[in-house]
């Protein structure tokens, strides 16, 4: 026992004036920088773009503000672009959505462990995060060139490719030049893109998981691929449900990478959403259809990420 | 059902042996504790007979067969973890069958023996819940039965009991130890707690910086302490240790007998002690006393044990006077902490 009982707590200073001091006041002004930038540049751009749908302006002339309803709505649900453009960004979605869930559980379980070289592996993981846009398209534009693919060449050294080859005497399989291809190139350089972000959610997920639960796994007689599926997979699946949500909204949201690769072609065969939105809006003129364009695809996006959120959230819980 | 048997183990991590150089032995049945204080290398121990960790040397034999080579998941020996590790997604059947689906045991006989190891562990209402909406009773029932359920060669139990309650402990450890001797499968029972390992092992192998110190039947233990450490860590409170001149010498507390100061000196069979007594504890059944040698130091606490009725006779700070039977006074060399062989005049050994 310590000697003699604590005494009463000190008394708290008189509070002053100072700024510092009025904790609401200080709280508005610290959070006033975040809150200019929000309203800034996020808030007043997406009043401005649901304004701006419902509208008649012009790029040559955006002052003339008169409200038309759902015209621009009409009028681009007409257009056969439209429905090639949605189909095509759901396809790139989806697919790049599918092939990222497959290997950021590879990596992710790949980079739980413990081997040598791992930090590089960890560093080549995550530069594709790291390098702009611009640069990763020009590397990706000679990667699948039409004359000089590298890719085209190993195919061609492993006699895949060429007179004899099981794909056909062609020379070159011209990615970005076949309707079929040219997607398949988008949905590989989304991938590559997205990886890094989906590998690191879902390795945070896995790296939760406590140990015990794969080594109770281990006694009780499951091999690698019971407990990749059967205990692995589903603690990943809230983490995984996330991490396609932001993947996911990233990529429906782009338009640099096609914008870089393809333009929207061959044709309008990789034509997408935002960059068909943006070719009409800006490139064409018409500033009030390329907002209709880009708004419409809002209240489902809002609607999949609702649900999916609750989702993810409630299965946390369980 | 099998027998353990170690040979030489060893792990060691860089240059810190964590086991180092282990033998013991089961017999077919037998429920063996694994008593140590945290890092003293007992869950180490026990992960390299599960075969979640590599030994660094030595043998592990299951029924005579050296399992050292061969990974966890096919040496068939179950385990029940600390945190019961419960697949959460699963429900409690699922969990249950898990190892049955593993192990290939046909489809058409799931249901029963899954009915059958709910059955013994009183759970059969529960197979179509959620581990998330189990008590922790509950949840080490599931888990109990889930290592039950696949006819394992042996059982290892870490620290099983840990995570309940105080109350739901004591119960916990008698079913535990009635589902064993049921099945008469052999056990490992990892813990830190004595009277845990005590009270459910056949015998206790106590560790203590990767050695073994002592095996023994509980009450071997109790009486025949090995070593300093091993008496200083069994028993509650444990044993008393009073410094000599060349040796330290053990008494358990109960075997201090008040005597008058008026008595003249007991029989030979006999030591006196003074003991001044400090403070005084009242425990329900009995008293526990806590007091020093009136002529040693006041930093050697003796524990006293007395009976309901003398408790209530005597007054802490006075000095009174103590018998213990020779028999009954345990002699360990200082330097070595082992236990001395023959005894210095003051204790003859019988």
């Amino acid at each position: 026992m310590q000697e003699g009982l604590p005494g009463a707590p000190p008394r708290a200073e008189a509070p002053t004036s100072a700024i510092v001091d009025r904790e609401r006041a200080l709280g508005w002004l610290m959070l006033s920088p975040a809150l200019l930038y929000i309203v800034a540049f996020v808030g007043v751009p997406f009043v401005l773009a649901i304004l701006l749908a419902f509208s008649n302006a012009t790029v040559g002339n955006p002052t003339s503000f008169h409200f038309v309803g759902f015209a621009n709505f009409a009028r681009i649900l007409q257009q056969p672009q439209f429905l090639i453009s949605l189909r095509n960004s759901a396809t790139v979605t989806l697919g790049t959505l599918v092939v990222l869930v497959v290997l950021a559980t590879i990596t992710s379980e790949l980079l739980a462990r413990d081997f040598r070289g791992k930090r590089l592996v960890q560093i080549v993981l995550m530069l594709p995060w790291a390098m702009p846009v611009s640069l990763a398209a020009i590397n990706w534009l000679w990667l699948l060139d039409s004359q000089f693919s590298p890719i085209d060449w190993i195919f061609r050294q492993l006699h895949v490719l060429g007179p004899g080859g099981l794909f056909g005497p062609s020379m070159h399989f011209y990615y970005l030049g076949r309707t079929d291809l040219a997607l398949a190139s988008v949905i590989m350089v989304y991938v590559w893109r997205m990886l890094p972000l989906a590998t690191i959610i879902v390795l945070a997920g896995r790296l939760s998981i406590p140990r015990e639960r794969f080594e109770q796994a281990e006694i009780d007689g499951a091999g690698f691929m019971r407990v990749l599926f059967r205990i692995t997979v589903p603690a990943l699946m809230p983490v995984l449900v996330v991490a396609l949500l932001f993947t996911g909204l990233l990529v429906i949201g782009d338009m640099a990478t096609v914008d870089l690769l393809t333009r929207g072609g061959p044709g309008d065969s990789t034509q997408v959403l935002p960059y068909w939105a943006y070719l009409t809006g800006i490139q064409g003129g018409d500033l009030s259809a390329g907002a209709a364009v880009a708004l419409f695809l809002l209240p489902v996006l809002l609607a999949i990420s609702i649900v999916v959120l609750r989702y993810a959230y409630r299965s946390e819980d369980a | 059902m099998a027998t353990l048997e170690t040979r030489g183990l060893k792990r060691h991590y860089g240059k810190i042996a964590a086991v180092d150089g282990i033998d013991l032995t089961t017999a077919e049945g037998e429920l063996l504790a694994i008593l140590g204080p945290s890092g003293s290398g007992k869950s180490t121990l026990m992960r390299m007979v599960a075969g979640l960790e590599r030994p660094s040397g030595g043998d592990i034999l299951l029924d005579g067969r050296s399992v050292v080579g061969v990974p966890a998941r096919k040496r068939n020996v179950a385990m029940v973890f600390q945190s019961y590790a419960l697949y959460p997604h699963m429900s409690v059947y699922d969990n249950i069958v898990f190892p049955l689906k593993s192990y290939k045991v046909p489809r058409e006989r799931w249901k029963a023996k899954v009915d059958w190891a709910a059955g013994v562990l009183g759970i059969t209402h529960l197979l179509d819940r959620r581990p998330g909406r189990l008590s922790g009773g509950e949840s080490q029932r599931v888990a109990l039965a889930r290592a039950l359920v696949r006819d394992p060669e042996m059982f290892i139990f870490d620290e099983p009991l840990s995570a309940l309650d105080a109350q739901v402990r004591h119960t916990a450890r008698a079913e535990l130890r009635d589902l064993q001797k049921r099945t008469n499968v052999t056990c490992l029972y990892v813990t830190h707690d004595q009277v845990e390992a005590m009270g459910l092992g056949d015998r206790v192998a106590v560790m203590k910086d990767g050695h073994v110190r002592q095996v023994g039947e509980p009450a071997n233990l109790y009486f025949e302490p090995a070593d300093l450490f091993v008496a200083s860590f069994i028993g509650t409170p444990p044993m008393n240790l009073l410094e000599r001149e060349a040796e330290t010498l053990g008494i358990r507390a109960e075997h201090f007998r008040l005597v008058g100061e008026d008595q003249p000196a007991g029989d030979e069979d006999e030591a006196r002690f003074r003991i001044r007594l400090d403070q005084l504890e009242f425990l329900g059944a009995e008293w526990l006393a806590y007091g020093h040698e009136e002529r040693g130091s006041e930093e050697t606490r003796v524990i006293v044990r007395f009976s309901q009725d003398e408790g209530a006779t005597v007054t802490p700070g006075r000095v009174y006077e103590f018998a213990v039977p020779r028999r009954h006074i345990k002699a360990f060399d200082k330097q070595t902490g082992l236990r001395s062989r023959a005894g210095r005049s003051q204790q003859p050994q019988d």
